[in-house]
């Protein structure tokens, strides 16, 4: 299908500095059980096209779900009105961008196709999930869910370049919320944090139906638990914490298109600004942030990004200071810096803007066990519940499902309702501990907002455990 | 798009066997966007997008799925024929749903709104001369918002509007910044020109030296759009009755009359004033007027056809979430021109953002001030005052925290574009808080 698509694209390629084609297809289905009730079964099949002219100065776009030559020839036209009436408006000479034009292709390595695995299986599979789930009369609520995708794009460009990509998609989650007439909390696997690019294989590593049992216990100890203590002291992140803290306070503020000011209007600012790169201490020196497309398996791995520039591993942030910024190829030639492949659309309706993909830290030294011993007071905070940060991305506060204190160097009750506080230019200059790979884990989220039109785009973060010095914390209400 | 729509129901319903039922709902836009930095273009194009959810049901058992269409009407039913093959192919595999529930009493009905827009580009033309030598950023949408049903039935309900939603900010500098809206079906030069005339005002304001305040607890004044945050953050759950039985509802409490709002405080989900279709999904027409709270008291609950049917509770058409599409809160009887005097020494906030639940069930949020937060002495604005983060009950926010609630009120029309445009929006008063708490 998509070969027929390309030629009628190439057969009515304009006249033009630059034209590319981006066709998307998403395949997707959503099972879940919802207190041992199977939900609406969901199936979608996502197909369209985006074309992107550069003419003249100017960037005109085109999206249509309409893919006979009749519809692309539409769209060519609608495109080119649009590079036509900014060409003297814009805010870069577009033409001068020096867009690429790549020829490959690149697929997730899927051992367990997701359509080999009879549907009976998966709902079977959910059933055992929330059977194992409700474990007390406290439990209230329970779900289970998968949610598969499969998202192949085809990229054509009028400097010959085609590249073809899929990516597969496994979204596993369970949660539950118990009430003891008084409170509710709830309890999750990592939010939906077990986010990758796999196909059902990612089941043999994360077994649902055995780790029901484990987080409905837990949710029934927050019950009891008192309410995270106000304090300031050591604060310990596991992997499905700072997947939130890497995504808000270093991720989105590093996007160089905030950083130009595009998404002063909505998503915001950022207190980074270009003359910092090079030269600020962001964080500690135990600080490594890498940008990684090309992991296999993380949740927004790709050959070449939405603009067709090839991936590849970067330093953002080396030894704590500031190296690169997440930047396109638009957005490079705007600000006349380096940046990474992090051009992304969230579908074929939507214009690629700066991204995240892989964003990580990289492990240090400690174990967690190690982490934990040279704590004299403080709390482990596991799975994000609640965030909030400023436009700027710098006075945050977050939230978490559970809690623990740390206390002479040992693990000792739960906590409920932990949250903490702090500002991002300087809490991670109080990265004082950097747990070893054992203590990592390759997490992600599907639902990254951002943009005018909005979009939301799927990103992964792989972190170890870390620990913070000097971090403001208390609990609920 | 309405005839598309109609033509290829009526194709696939006609393919339907007596014993069972298609539903079809249908979501269609053509939008121009034009995205601004700096007073110039950074993106501008068109994005045509027509997509058919069609839920297949034989007794119990049912699937849906959700397929882009062409608009090539051959090519369209075709692919919907196969489409339905597959679901038909999945029901035998699927357990009987005791919460299906549908609307099995035909009650159709049409609304198209006249299409009086300008042309997106001349538009962007006039607003980028407006804008010269200001650091103007923000989204030029515009066009056609068509949605629709069909059932086997015999139902056919279609829904179009035509509306430009221009979303934008005047930036000083860093974070100080104007943020403005002008939304409607008709282009007004002369109505552009005084918002704009307004927001460069605003940025006066804004080029005073900024002030940065303690944490502490604070009268402040906010804005309907600030409102408009918080009754937002609570329109996630807090509304609906699944949200409710199952313990999660940020306003539980109030719910199980433990806490209260004002007496002030009335809500409703009115959809008979607001700019949304009155069918959903499930083909369920929605009522005029669902009152939410009353008095300051818990009312009613929005409830899902799906919701219905578990609960036992007559259903309001609302969506899977539950959400108001139309939210309105009754007026108060402060005047919005007397605000400054009435706040006295305090914060005038006009907007908040990034707001969530430090403490769900308590109902207790946090998030940040933005754009242009001011600060008051003795009715008089003083300066810009640099961000803050509050965190503090609603049920005392709106509770014993408030001091009144202004007589006029705007109509928010939501900007979202989050998949398609959203046709949502909320008529909100300010609100006089004492005593509000900002923590960083």
């Amino acid at each position: 299908m998509f070969e027929t698509i390309a030629a009628r694209f190439r057969e009515q390629m304009p006249a033009v500095d630059f034209c590319s084609l981006r066709i998307a297809r998403e395949r997707s289905q959503q099972i879940s059980t919802r207190q041992g009730v199977l939900q609406p079964l969901h199936n979608a099949d996502d197909l369209g096209g985006m074309v992107v002219v550069h003419h003249g100065g100017g960037i005109g776009y085109a999206a249509t779900g309409d893919l006979t030559a009749s519809g692309l020839a539409a769209a060519l036209r609608t495109a080119q009105e649009w590079a036509r009436r900014s060409a003297d408006i814009a805010v870069t000479n577009f033409s001068a961008v020096p867009m690429p034009h790549p020829v490959g292709s690149w697929r997730t390595p899927v051992h367990k196709p997701w359509a080999q695995s009879p549907l009976e299986d998966k709902i079977a599979l959910l059933q055992r999930t929330s059977t194992a789930l409700k474990i007390d009369e406290r439990i209230v609520d329970w779900e289970a869910s998968l949610w598969w995708t499969s998202a192949e794009s085809l990229y054509l460009t009028s400097g010959g370049g085609e590249v073809h990509q899929v990516q597969d998609v496994l979204i596993p989650h369970m949660a539950v919320a118990a009430n003891d007439g008084k409170d509710t909390v709830t309890r999750s696997l990592g939010g939906r944090g077990f986010a990758r690019q796999a196909g059902m294989e990612l089941l043999d590593d994360v077994v649902l139906d055995e780790r029901a049992g484990g987080i409905a216990e837990q949710a029934l100890e927050l019950l009891v638990a008192p309410d995270c203590p106000e304090m300031k002291g050591n604060l310990l992140l596991a992997p499905d914490q700072m997947m939130l803290q890497i995504h808000e306070s270093i991720g989105h503020p590093l996007e160089l298109d905030r950083i130009l000011g595009d998404e002063r209007n909505y998503a915001g600012t950022s207190f980074v600004t270009a003359d910092m790169f090079g030269e600020y201490q962001y964080g500690s020196e135990l600080l490594n942030v890498t940008y990684d497309p090309t992991i296999t398996n993380q949740l927004a791995s790709f050959g070449w990004d939405d603009d067709g520039v090839a991936a590849s591993k970067q330093y953002i942030i080396r030894d704590g200071l500031l190296e690169r910024p997440l930047g396109s190829v638009v957005s490079q030639h705007r600000a006349g810096m380096e940046g990474v492949a992090n051009s992304r659309a969230t579908s074929w309706n939507r214009p690629s803007i700066d991204r995240m993909a892989n964003l990580n830290v990289e492990a240090g030294k400690s174990s967690f066990a190690e982490l934990v011993a040279g704590v004299k007071r403080g709390v482990y905070m596991q799975t994000n519940v609640s965030w909030s940060i400023d436009d700027s991305r710098n006075k945050f506060q977050f939230g978490c499902e559970y809690g623990r204190l740390i206390e002479d160097g040992e693990l000792t009750s739960v906590v409920r309702k932990p949250n903490y506080r702090g500002i991002s230019a300087t809490f991670w200059r109080n990265l004082v501990g950097l747990g070893d790979a054992s203590t990592m884990d390759v997490l992600g989220t599907p639902f990254c907002g951002k943009g005018e039109p909005n979009q939301v785009i799927r990103v992964g973060h792989a972190s170890p455990v870390c620990l913070f010095a000097d971090v403001e914390m208390f609990g609920g209400a | 798009m309405q005839s598309d729509f109609e033509t290829l129901a009526d194709d696939l319903c006609a393919s339907i066997p007596g014993h069972e039922v298609l539903l079809l709902s249908f979501d269609g836009e053509t939008s121009d966007f034009v995205r601004l930095n700096h007073g110039k273009v950074r993106q501008a194009g068109r994005v045509e997008q027509r997509v058919l959810n069609l839920q297949l049901v034989h007794g119990s058992r049912h699937s849906s799925a959700a397929v882009v269409l062409s608009g090539d009407h051959a090519a369209d039913t075709s692919r919907c024929l196969a489409t339905l093959s597959e679901l038909r192919s999945q029901l035998p595999l699927l357990p009987e749903d005791p919460h299906l529930l549908f609307n099995a009493e035909v009650s159709s009905g049409t609304h198209v709104g006249a299409n009086t827009l300008p042309d997106a580009a001349d538009a962007i033309d006039e607003i980028v001369a407006a804008g010269e030598g200001l650091d103007l950023v923000g989204i030029w949408a515009s066009g056609g918002v068509h949605q629709g049903f069909a059932n086997s039935l015999g139902q056919r309900n279609w829904f179009t509007t035509h509306s430009f939603n221009f979303d934008w900010s005047l930036y000083h500098q860093a974070d100080k910044a104007s943020k403005n809206s002008y939304a409607g079906t008709e282009w007004d030069s002369d109505e552009f020109a005084r918002t704009m005339a307004k927001a460069r005002t605003e940025l006066d304001v804004l080029r005073r030296p900024a002030r940065t305040i303690e944490p502490g607890a604070y009268r402040v004044y906010l804005a309907p759009s600030a409102v408009d945050e918080i009754t937002g953050l609570l329109s996630w759950g807090g509304f609906g009755l699944k949200a409710l039985k199952s313990k999660r509802s940020p306003l539980l409490r109030a719910a199980e009359g433990k806490a209260s709002f004002s007496a002030s405080v009335t809500l409703s989900e009115h959809t008979g004033a607001g700019l949304s279709p009155d069918f959903g999904p499930s083909g369920f027409r929605k009522p005029a007027r669902t009152t939410l709270f009353e008095n300051g008291a818990f009312s009613q609950t929005l409830v899902s056809p799906r919701s219905g049917a578990e609960f036992g509770a007559v259903t309001t058409g609302a969506s899977g979430r539950e959400a108001p599409q139309s939210l309105e809160m009754e007026a108060g009887d402060l005047s919005t021109d007397d605000m400054l005097q009435s706040l006295g020494t305090g914060i005038w906030v006009n907007n908040l953002w990034y707001l969530n639940y430090s403490d769900l069930p308590a109902c207790r949020m946090t998030g940040m001030t933005r754009f242009a937060t001011l600060w008051v002495e003795d009715g008089e604005i003083v300066s810009p005052l640099n961000v803050m983060r509050f965190d503090d009950s609603v049920y005392r926010m709106l509770g014993e925290g408030l001091v009144g609630l202004t007589r006029e009120r705007e109509l928010l029309l939501s900007a979202s574009t989050y998949g398609k445009r959203s046709t949502d929006s909320a008529l909100l008063p300010g609100a006089l808080i004492d005593g509000l708490r900002f923590t960083l």
